[in-house]
């Protein structure tokens, strides 16, 4: 019955969509599913992007001062003189592709394109609260993204001073008080995207709290909505103190003011010509106030994905669905006073050293309680192995040691030995690689076929998936080895320099190699993905058996998504319940209970 | 130009009593608050950490500043009475209101001006010193957001009011909203004024 | 609201209205008064915090609104406090003297160009 009524409505609405340009309709749309797939693709775009700066990189850290095959020739000699990576040239891919993949990349798609996209369809909304600021929104990042990109072009390249841009060496690095220097263009481009995460959470928290269907009561959430929730207020609290310190650190390059120049700089031999009386660890105070929040950011929205997978997939509810609500807004209140455990080695005393190695201690615990409810979920399922489920079985142990890592640099006394190393590079880089963006391919082989109305081939999915595990780890898990050698993070020569670290720098090859075979296996999605837009088997509406309300609309959604507006009845994961024994196991959120118990 | 009607865009929704745009500009609101905060805490930080900081009314020109506080708390009586205004359903004291916010922003914006020029005549950039450096920067800050906020009640003086016509409540709901941002400027302002122009020095 | 309710409450307004400008005329007066540094900045706060919230109870009608935006506020409220807070008391438990790192003394650096780079600045 609800098909009819949503074919019905299919119609209607492509009538009324036919009569718009097709700007309105594709480019400036205002409607949540269009500009979820334009932050989807683009953030997919960087996110290659990205991944091309870092082999670059590996090039350089595998065979150290020797030219890079062909596209050594084609950047420039002041790039690459003699086909030889420029120490400048390395520092600015290093900080391009941390700043790249953390804000044009994983936010954006996890946020941007997942949460746009979805976020409306689960709570049974016709689009986000404010659909003219979404639109905006993405354009504001899109204006960013381009800010960011073109610093690669202007004279003396891109920023250089890490993703983490610390004063003073930021603020003197390629110094000008033009805005065309690498550094100024990223101060600018921060400025939008920050505008433009700021203006998106508005939108996802009014969203969530006002517009959920009848019966959709919080406690019947999807558990992604929920970690959508959670994220966009840490987004909204915690994105201006770093506007304010980007516009302070603009104000100290274009202005020359001191905010964050110390006075008595000396900068080689000569004293710095500024009026000084700023502080350096301001920069870091007011960036991490922001970066630390940010990490959950970064994992928050793919936990909710793996929650969602896991439980389409074990055809059982959640275990722990309360706990797990709980966890992730303890998770989120504690994540704003943890910041400084990434300034332990910044002269700071014991008292205060003391007091953010305990807060980092405690965030722990919701961390666990999450991974841990995720893992029990399995027991007892009946675990159906699609390519969805595989990411999202592999995300539980690779967060698993990303989370186990992280305590070391937490603790301040072990902190002091493995501050900026590769551990460090190790432990994120699990969390964020193949943690979050393993569920972010669960989610797009999951919802691809309601997204684009066309299934995706397993059989590359698969592919994709065990080559991918694979080199993820021959890139990452060397890591841990060489920072507890002693060699340090961001160095041109990955260690060559250093004679304590001789003994693995073997494992640098290794570590080359499996991040180009990486990206050899992301080939098989590509093709799969942009394919079977086109050539996949049709999807029905609910292909995956699933109980929650974006499975209710037509497939793909039309603008309005649901036919009528739908009302929920029962909790979100509602799989293989007593009295469920006919041939469907699981009781949809938006059957009314007469249907559901006529089927029965 | 959509089909679709988006709910609690005009009447609340019983369970939050709220409608969409105002959960919405409260929320903004919290962000600007950590915003100006942590231009905030940056004084405060770049204050303790100094030898010698000046007393703002040695070098800033509290008379000026004074009217500017008076002219802002006026502006933020004249937008509450705009909308108060429309809740009557006089539209023509809306006008008159809400133009007067809009003159009393413009006022602010150049009394604004002649400030910075003195300063910048007298030989005072924002790189002279971290307190004019935190000075320009607070305040020029503020006055994007004094910008902004008469670009919101200008349009809704203008083009925006001929939604009174068509739906009278929603606008009414556009104008509280436009209000509790322009008292939220204010609001910045009334900390921002003791802080940089009448606190001791040391 | 009906008529009556709102001519109540535009008397509110130019009320609190006139109580803002007299307390923007007592805070300047105050200024003048030399009360010290800690007591200047005491008044000086504790008169923008009335002049605030009164601007906040009865210009942005905090005063009779829904809990959920009490909460934000609530929320917004704590992290503020947290980041000033903190971030003084980090300034202040500092190792060392308490003028920030990096410092360099006038006239103890050779005019040699490797001397930046020996400084052992802590370059991240």
């Amino acid at each position: 019955m609800i098909h009819d009524t949503n074919h019905k409505a299919a119609h209607h609405a492509e009538a009324h969509h036919e009569e718009m340009s097709f700007w309105r309709k594709y480019i400036f749309s205002t409607d949540h599913k269009v500009i979820g797939i334009q932050y989807g693709l683009t953030a997919l775009c960087f996110l290659f992007f990205g991944f091309c700066l870092v082999m670059m990189m590996r090039w350089q850290l595998a065979y150290p001062g020797q030219p890079m095959p062909w596209i050594g020739k084609w950047l420039g000699e002041s790039r690459m003189p003699g086909g030889v990576m420029a120490p400048e040239f390395y520092n600015q891919l290093g900080a391009m592709h941390g700043t790249i993949m953390v804000f044009l990349g994983i936010v954006p798609l996890a946020v941007g394109a997942f949460g746009n996209y979805i976020v409306p369809l689960q709570i049974g909304a016709q689009d986000m609260a404010f659909p003219k600021l979404n639109m905006s929104s993405y354009w504001v990042y899109f204006v960013g993204g381009v800010v960011m990109l073109a610093s690669f072009f202007v004279p003396e390249g891109a920023a250089q001073s890490g993703w983490t841009s610390y004063a003073p060496l930021s603020v003197i690095a390629t110094p000008a008080k033009s805005l065309f220097r690498g550094q100024t263009m990223w101060l600018i481009g921060m400025v939008f995207l920050i505008t433009s995460s700021l203006l998106g959470s508005v939108n996802f928290i009014t969203t969530i709290i006002q517009l959920r269907a009848k019966g959709l009561t919080f406690m019947r959430l999807p558990f992604f909505v929920w970690a959508q929730l959670v994220t966009a207020f840490l987004l909204l609290l915690a994105f201006p103190p770093l506007e304010a310190a980007g516009v302070m650190q603009l104000m100290d390059r274009v202005a020359g003011t001191s905010f964050f120049l110390p006075s008595g700089l000396v900068v080689s031999g000569r004293a710095w010509p500024a009026s000084g009386g700023g502080n350096a660890l301001l920069w870091q105070h007011l960036f991490w106030f922001l970066a630390h929040p940010e990490v959950y950011v970064l994992i928050l929205p793919g936990m909710g994905i793996v929650g969602e997978v896991i439980a389409n997939n074990t055809r059982k509810p959640l275990w722990g669905y309360t706990s797990l609500v709980w966890a992730v807004m303890i998770l989120g209140f504690l994540s704003f006073i943890v910041w400084a455990h990434h300034m332990f080695l910044t002269g700071m005393g014991t008292a205060i050293s003391t007091f953010f190695q305990t807060t980092t201690m405690i965030i722990s615990i919701p961390s666990i309680v999450i991974l841990t409810a995720l893992i029990l979920s399995l027991w007892g399922g009946s675990i159906r192995f699609t390519v969805p489920m595989l990411f999202a079985l592999a995300f539980l142990p690779m967060f698993g040691i990303g989370g186990l890592t992280g305590l070391p640099l937490g603790l301040a006394t072990s902190d002091i030995y493995l501050h900026d190393t590769y551990y460090v590079i190790g432990h994120f880089h699990y969390v964020v690689a193949p943690g979050t963006i393993f569920a972010m391919f669960a989610g797009i082989y999951y919802w691809y076929p309601k997204v684009t109305g066309r299934k995706l081939n397993d059989t590359l999915g698969r592919i994709h998936f065990w080559g991918s595990l694979l080199f993820i780890n021959g890139i990452f898990m060397p890591m841990f080895i060489q920072g507890m050698a002693g060699v340090s993070r961001r160095l041109y020569d990955g260690g060559t320099s250093y004679l304590h670290a001789q003994h693995v720098l073997g494992l640098n090859k290794m570590m080359s190699v499996s991040a180009w075979c990486l990206a050899l296996f992301q080939i098989p999605f590509i093709l799969n993905f942009f394919w079977h837009m086109w050539a996949g088997r049709k999807a029905e509406e609910n292909p995956w058996d699933a109980t929650t309300l974006e499975w209710a609309t037509p497939t793909p959604p039309p603008h309005g998504n649901f036919a009528t507006v739908p009302t929920v009845y029962r909790n979100p994961y509602e799989y293989s319940l007593p009295g469920s024994e006919t041939h469907k196991d699981f009781y949809p959120q938006w059957e009314p209970d007469h249907v559901a118990k006529a089927r029965a | 130009m959509s089909a679709i009607e988006i709910p609690y865009t005009v009447e609340e929704r019983p369970d939050t009593g709220l409608y969409n745009a105002k959960l919405g500009v409260w929320l903004f609101l919290a962000s600007e608050v950590m915003l100006f905060g942590a231009l905030f805490s940056t004084y405060v930080l770049l204050r303790v950490g100094a030898d010698r900081w000046e007393h703002g009314a040695d070098i800033l020109n509290v008379p000026l500043a004074t009217i500017n506080t008076m002219v802002l708390i006026a502006s933020s009586v004249t937008m509450v009475m705009s909308w108060a205004s429309l809740q009557v359903k006089n539209f023509a004291r809306f006008k008159l209101f809400m133009g007067l916010t809009f003159l009393c922003g413009l006022c602010f914006l150049v009394i604004k001006y002649f400030e910075y020029s003195a300063k910048f005549e007298h030989g005072l950039w924002p790189s002279t010193s971290t307190f004019m450096a935190i000075y320009f920067t607070m305040t020029g800050l503020h006055g994007l957001h004094v910008i902004g906020g008469m670009i919101v009640n200008g349009y809704l003086w203008g083009p925006g009011a001929k939604m009174w016509k068509t739906e009278p409540h929603r606008f009414t709901n556009r104008v509280e909203v436009a209000g509790l941002y322009w008292h939220f400027v204010d609001l910045v302002w009334i900390f921002l004024f003791p802080t940089l122009y009448l606190l001791p020095g040391k | 609201m009906s008529a009556h309710d709102i001519s109540k409450q535009v008397k509110i307004y130019r009320i609190v209205g006139a109580v803002l400008i007299v307390g923007t005329i007592i805070t300047v007066a105050a200024s003048n008064v030399h009360l010290g540094i800690l007591l200047g900045i005491l008044v000086a706060v504790a008169i923008a915090t009335v002049k605030g919230s009164l601007v906040a109870a009865y210009f942005m009608h905090l005063f009779n609104e829904r809990k959920l935006i009490y909460g934000v506020l609530a929320l917004t409220g704590v992290f503020i406090i947290v980041m000033i807070g903190l971030l003084l008391f980090t300034y202040s438990d500092q190792q060392g003297h308490h003028h920030g790192p990096f410092i360099v003394p006038q006239g103890h650096v050779q005019p040699h160009h490797e001397a930046a780079k020996s400084e052992g600045e802590h370059v991240p």
